[in-house]
């Protein structure tokens, strides 16, 4: 025979076998029991552990095996750390292969076809395989038997190339032989050949058959040492050694029961290789001689990485739900539950946590679909763990079952519920009751059946764009119908600004978009929560409002009006019958050392915790149940070092208003040296709202809110500065020194919060006494909070007056930096930090507002009138700016 | 093949139609508009059952494709992306797949012969359209039974095998499988196609075009563009590419990665663009051809169109940006056994 270069793979193609029922005792087990999750674990750790093929095989006579590769196959489907590698459909029944094609989308191995039925049901299985996109291998076997010997295997495979080949058009990459891999040293001599028949018939192949490959089942071979697995393991090294160079270049081998050649025992390699090359007479009973001395040496263990276990079990949670895996979450739920206070925060915490993560994973594209349905299989396992504890402590506290009924419908028009189904599933996990319409429902039956079933919500999903037009329609007709409860809009196409701008101006009731399933929860909750529901209403009204006053403005060019139309839309004021209040003083008036006592009342404490990153509002917070006991113990560490503030002086308070005869001219507010209101003392500028207003809305100006020169009203503004940071940097000095980063940031927290409170306290002072405008106004902190009170105090950078470079000019009116000790940075901040300035306004109509963006022509204007470059202006204010 | 179809695809880059929907979008027809006269009194809703206008607004159907071919387009796709049985069940109308499926294509046939008489020397071709139906063979709908399935393999096949043969005896030049998200069911396609074949004794070019759905650069079904490839190859396709999802700056990456491997002609109809927040497609014509372009002078296409939002002006403008580009050399490919699970396998021998 000619010798030819043998091509071959440079890598021994690994095929995993521990996903067969007739070589694993503990797969077939699983198996049989129905135990398919265990038994995806077992397919998942092969793949973990490099094999690159994995075969599944299941004929077992107690099983339906097509049944059982059906279920597995499709299980597998929903793995996608396990179907990321091709499959090898493994019967020797026909019928389980075909039934094993018909459920794998990628392109799979048959595992086997011969002509041992003959050569027609050879052509025809070929011709299937062909159509249904496989490869095959096929074993060396005819209508006489499987070939044992080096010249029959080579007969059998050559005659099965030609007719695949050339008879069926079967690729030749795409076949794999098997020349059938027999037991050796059995003590039948006509077996000792058997290892040497299949490497010199691999070689021949090889050389002969191009394209094609090799494979076989390895473990085979030493079958006669079972129980002892050194020597078997390098009998399967030994054996892999020669047959590899011969040009085998796949085979169905335990990776785990494999030992390194070169690192077998000298003596047992040697002894071995004589029986696998059939090299002595007396090599079987020279193996045997030295056998039971490596029996007792420990296998290699094939050991999966979990080192993840190790972790915190929230951590664990989150593992198990990324990756999918269910192996350990009734013990992880179980010790988490033992740790927390109620089952339920057990769902709460660290699963949801998990879910956000995949909800997170999930929208940036690192997981897909298959590996979010699966997480949310893990997590209705651990939640169907704990849902019996759940109502053991719902059965003590008498609480009702659930905390909702959720309807959920894919809109009419739209087949697509996949988004829809998980999102189902997490509520329900999160025990709420789900009613669940399915896919094209049109909007009479959702209506009707929310009615019927008196649910507390509707969801509305759907993939494709005609969907968005129907939620709009079922948005409609239930304002129609007089509906009052919430929406929840999802689903791909969908977008907060399409809900804001499309679907909810339809109905009067929340209709709020839920960006993923992982954010269902939350939205739900506070929907239906007593207490939460009408801030988070409110919060998503005005969200949505600036949604859609955004999404006007960016919409269309035609929304965009001219600052002269602007000023004709001013707010009006009807000045004739209003008087304006006369300040008790003209001029400045400064506050050394204010009283910080005075201040610590009229903290507003939410922004605090928001600060500290700890979402709630003031005094709620300290109560609640993920954040509550972090809460208190910051705001009892708040209260210590409030009291050390102000025993030990660690902060001074500075403070100077002035107030100033004023007129607006246009939109700039004129300053008056004195009530001659002859000579112009300043004029402070002000942008107007330029955007398209809607009829009975108007396009605000701060200027609007003082008397016109030509009212002939004696109008006036005020200005303050206010600050609480004098001291701080010392006190910081301290603590950085000590490296107390806790009490660093918690001192300038405070001290922001008191300069806060200082200005509200001021204003208050103005108000009362030296504007003296309210002189009876007696509010609570938290209605000074919410700001029910007449007057305004603008600040400049902030969205009424957007502009931080006023701020030089205010300083100078009030000598800020000799009156209060602030003073600005080149880019206009304040030093120190803990300082507050603005304008007094002190019309009961004025009200703060946000300029938004405005045109080229009001730049233009504005930088003319204060007398700057425009391309200074521009840049101050380009987050204004179109 | 057809020795213009092989001939034209030698010489030059062919054009496919733009989006079918978009364009009987703008007639705004009403539910009576669907029904026609024939189906007036059809028991359950039918609007938005636009294969269904192939029966009952031929004129605007003919007149769709009349445009695209006016534009530019060497070949239009039928009107049959849901005429299948399992989609068409949704209206009831599962009966009427056949008939859906062989007028559709009547009417391209048709149209295209129009044209190709006026100007023989532009042959104009017809594309019958399998689509993906709605059901996926290899996702469970139902979280807590992920093998459970609502379609089978074999479901497919009897589905997909009645779409082809009405598009076959419709007059259809190529059968398309398209906008594939579960590779499954173009297997299954593939199966049901090649059935056909061998029954009626005459064989169509194959055309492929899978989606990738998202930023994660796979189907919905999870795989690769890679081993979308090598899971479909075994049909022998005319060409293979992508479709939908996604507009021409997104999926790019995905032709060149197919261009690579592919040793078949390449397609690619993408969106225009990707939907805004209102869920519009607003790429424009020349934004649109300006992309492909720069694709067709970098070598990576045979066949080119539009998919979703696309519409006459953006064929006509990519018609003329890709006229006078060289079509794309079909690679040398080793021979190598490749497989596919979710991700690419390649057994290279040296």
């Amino acid at each position: 025979m000619k010798t030819k270069e043998i091509k071959k793979s440079p890598i021994f193609i690994n095929v995993g076998e521990r996903t067969n029922v007739t070589g694993s005792a503990k797969f077939k087990k699983l198996i049989l029991n129905g135990d398919f999750a265990e038994a995806l674990d077992v397919a998942r750790q092969q793949v973990e552990a490099g094999a690159q093929i994995i075969d599944v095989n299941m004929d077992e006579a107690m099983l339906d095996s097509e049944q059982a590769m059906v279920t597995f196959l499709n299980l597998i489907a929903s793995e996608p750390d396990i179907s990321r590698v091709p499959i090898m459909i493994d019967s020797s029944k026909w019928s389980v292969i075909e039934a094993g094609l018909k459920c794998v989308q990628g392109k799979a191995v048959v595992n086997s076809i011969s002509m041992k039925e003959g050569v027609e049901n050879f052509k025809k299985q070929a011709t299937l395989i062909k159509n249904y996109g496989a490869a095959a291998v096929v074993m060396a076997f005819d209508e006489d038997g499987q070939a044992d010997t080096r010249d029959r295997k080579v007969e059998i495979c050559t005659k099965s190339y030609d007719i695949l080949v050339n008879e069926v058009g079967f690729p030749p990459e795409d076949i794999i032989f098997d020349p059938n891999i027999f037991a050796v040293a059995t003590g039948i001599e006509d077996h000792n050949n058997y290892g040497v028949d299949f490497i010199e018939a691999t070689r021949i192949i090889k050389e002969t058959l191009p394209f094609c490959h090799v494979s076989g089942g390895v473990s085979n071979v030493s079958f006669s040492f079972r129980g002892n697995n050194p020597v078997r393991e390098a009998m399967h090294s030994v054996f892999l050694y020669h047959a590899i160079t011969a040009g085998m270049d796949m085979g169905i081998v335990n990776a785990g029961l494999i030992t390194v050649y070169s690192e077998i025992d000298e003596e047992l390699r040697e002894r071995v290789e004589d029986v696998i090359l059939n090299r002595r007479a007396d090599a079987t009973d020279r193996l045997l001689d030295i056998a039971e001395k490596f029996r007792g040496e420990k296998g290699v263990q094939i050991t999966e990485d979990l080192s993840w276990r190790e972790k915190s079990v929230a951590e664990r949670l989150s593992h198990s739900l990324v990756k999918g895996i269910t192996a350990y979450i009734e013990e992880d739920t179980e010790e988490a539950r033992k740790e927390y206070a109620q089952a339920l925060e057990v769902i709460e915490g660290p699963l949801m946590d998990g879910m956000n993560r995949v909800g997170d994973l999930f929208g940036s594209g690192q997981m897909f679909l298959p590996q979010v349905v699966k997480s949310a299989r893990v997590m209705k396992q651990s939640v169907a763990y704990l849902l019996p504890f759940i109502e053991a402590e719902k059965a003590k506290s008498g609480g009702i079952s659930t905390k909702g009924k959720i309807l959920m419908a894919t809109v009419k028009g739209d087949v697509h519920d996949i988004g829809k189904n998980i999102v189902g599933v997490v509520l329900q996990c999160n025990n709420y009751e789900i009613v669940d319409l399915g896919v094209m429902v049109p909007y009479d039956k959702i209506l009707k059946t929310a009615k019927e079933e008196k649910v507390d919500i509707i969801g509305l999903s759907g993939l494709i764009t005609p969907s968005l037009e129907e939620m709009s329609q079922v948005a409609s007709e239930m304002q129609r119908q007089d509906f009052t409860i919430p929406v929840m809009i999802g689903g791909a196409t969908t977008s907060k600004v399409h809900t804001a701008v499309k679907i909810a101006p339809n109905y009067d009731h929340p209709v709020i978009h839920v960006l993923d399933a992982s954010r269902a929860v939350g939205v739900a909750s506070n929907l239906l929560s007593d207490t939460l529901k009408a801030d988070y209403v409110a919060k998503v009204a005005n969200e949505y409002q600036d949604v859609r006053d955004r999404h006007a403005r960016k919409k269309s060019s035609k929304n965009r009006i001219t600052i002269g139309e602007c000023r004709a839309n001013k707010f009006p004021i009807d000045w004739a019958t209003y008087t304006p209040p006369k300040p008790s003083f003209l001029g400045v008036k400064s506050f050394d050392d204010y009283d910080l006592g005075k201040l610590v009342d009229c903290i507003d404490w939410t922004p605090f915790f928001r600060t500290w990153e700890l979402a709630g509002t003031y005094p709620k917070i300290l109560r609640d149940n993920v954040v509550g006991e972090i809460a208190s113990n910051l705001f009892h560490d708040a209260e210590a070092m409030l009291k050390s503030i102000q025993d030990e002086k660690w902060l001074t308070a500075r403070a100077v208003i002035g107030f100033w005869p004023a007129a607006s001219v246009g939109d700039d507010v004129a300053l008056y040296t004195d009530d001659n209101r002859t000579e112009i003392l300043d004029k402070v500028p002000f942008l107007r709202q330029q955007i398209r207003k809607r009829e009975g809305s108007y396009n605000m100006c701060l200027a609007d809110y003082v008397a016109p020169q030509d009212s002939g009203k004696a109008d006036y503004l005020g200005g303050f500065v206010v600050t609480t940071g004098i001291g701080i940097e010392e006190k910081l000095k301290e603590f950085q020194a000590t490296f107390d980063d806790f009490n660093d940031i918690l001192l300038k927290s405070l001290a922001d919060r008191l300069a806060e409170a200082f200005a509200e306290h001021m204003h208050q002072q103005v108000r009362r006494e030296y504007w003296g405008y309210a002189p009876d106004e007696a509010l609570s902190n938290e209605e000074l909070i919410r700001e029910r009170y007449d007057g305004i105090r603008p600040a400049p950078g902030y969205p009424a007056c957007p502009d931080h470079t006023t701020k030089p000019a205010l300083f100078k009116l009030l000598d800020g930096t000799n009156n209060a000790g602030v003073t600005l940075t080149d880019s206009m901040a304040m030093l120190p930090t803990a300082s507050v300035s603005g304008y007094y306004f002190s019309h009961p109509k004025s009200q703060y507002f946000g300029i938004g963006k405005i045109a080229e022509d009001q730049l233009e204007d504005y930088a003319k009138r204060r007398n700057m470059d425009l391309e200074e202006a521009r840049r101050w204010l380009s987050s204004n700016i179109i | 093949m057809s020795d213009q179809l092989k001939q034209a695809l030698a010489n030059r880059i062919l054009v496919l139609d733009g989006a079918m929907g978009t364009m009987i979008q703008r007639h705004k027809l009403d539910e009576a508009g669907y029904r026609g006269t024939r189906f007036a009194d059809w028991p359950q809703d039918v609007k938005g059952n636009n294969d269904l206008l192939t029966l009952t607004q031929p004129d605007i159907i003919k007149d769709i494709h009349r445009q695209y071919y006016a534009a530019g387009a060497d070949m239009v796709e039928t009107n049959t992306f849901n005429s299948t049985r399992v989609s068409q069940a949704d209206y009831g109308m599962e009966d009427l797949t056949y008939e859906l499926n062989k007028e559709g294509a009547c009417l391209a046939r048709a149209v295209a012969d129009e044209f190709s008489i006026r100007e023989p020397d532009k042959p104009r071709f017809v594309v019958g359209t399998l689509g993906p139906t709605s059901r996926t063979a290899s996702l469970s709908p139902d979280v807590n039974n992920p093998a459970f399935r609502n379609i089978t393999f074999d479901e497919l096949v009897e589905n997909y095998t009645e779409s082809t043969k009405g598009l076959i005896e419709g007059g259809a030049d190529i059968i398309m499988i398209e906008t594939i998200f579960d590779t499954l069911n173009a297997k299954a396609a593939i199966f049901a196609i090649q059935k056909v074949f061998n029954e009626m004794n005459r064989e169509l070019p194959i055309m492929i075009s899978g989606t990738i759905t998202d930023a994660s650069g796979r189907t919905l079904s999870g795989q690769t563009a890679e081993a979308f490839w090598y899971s479909v190859r075994h049909a022998n396709p005319l060409s293979i590419g992508f479709n939908c999802a996604l507009g021409a700056a997104e999926l790019r990456q995905h032709i060149v990665s197919v261009s690579k491997i592919a040793n078949v002609f390449v397609s690619a109809h993408p969106n225009a663009g990707l939907p805004n927040e209102m869920g519009e497609y607003d790429e424009s014509p020349a934004d649109m051809a300006g992309q492909l372009k720069e694709w067709a002078a970098s070598g990576l296409l045979n066949i080119i169109g539009g998919c979703c939002g696309t519409e006459p002006s953006h064929i006509k403008a990519i018609a003329e940006a890709v006229a006078d580009e060289k079509p794309r050399a079909i690679p040398e490919i080793d021979r190598h056994m490749r497989l596919a699970g979710l991700e690419p396998f390649e057994v290279i021998q040296q």
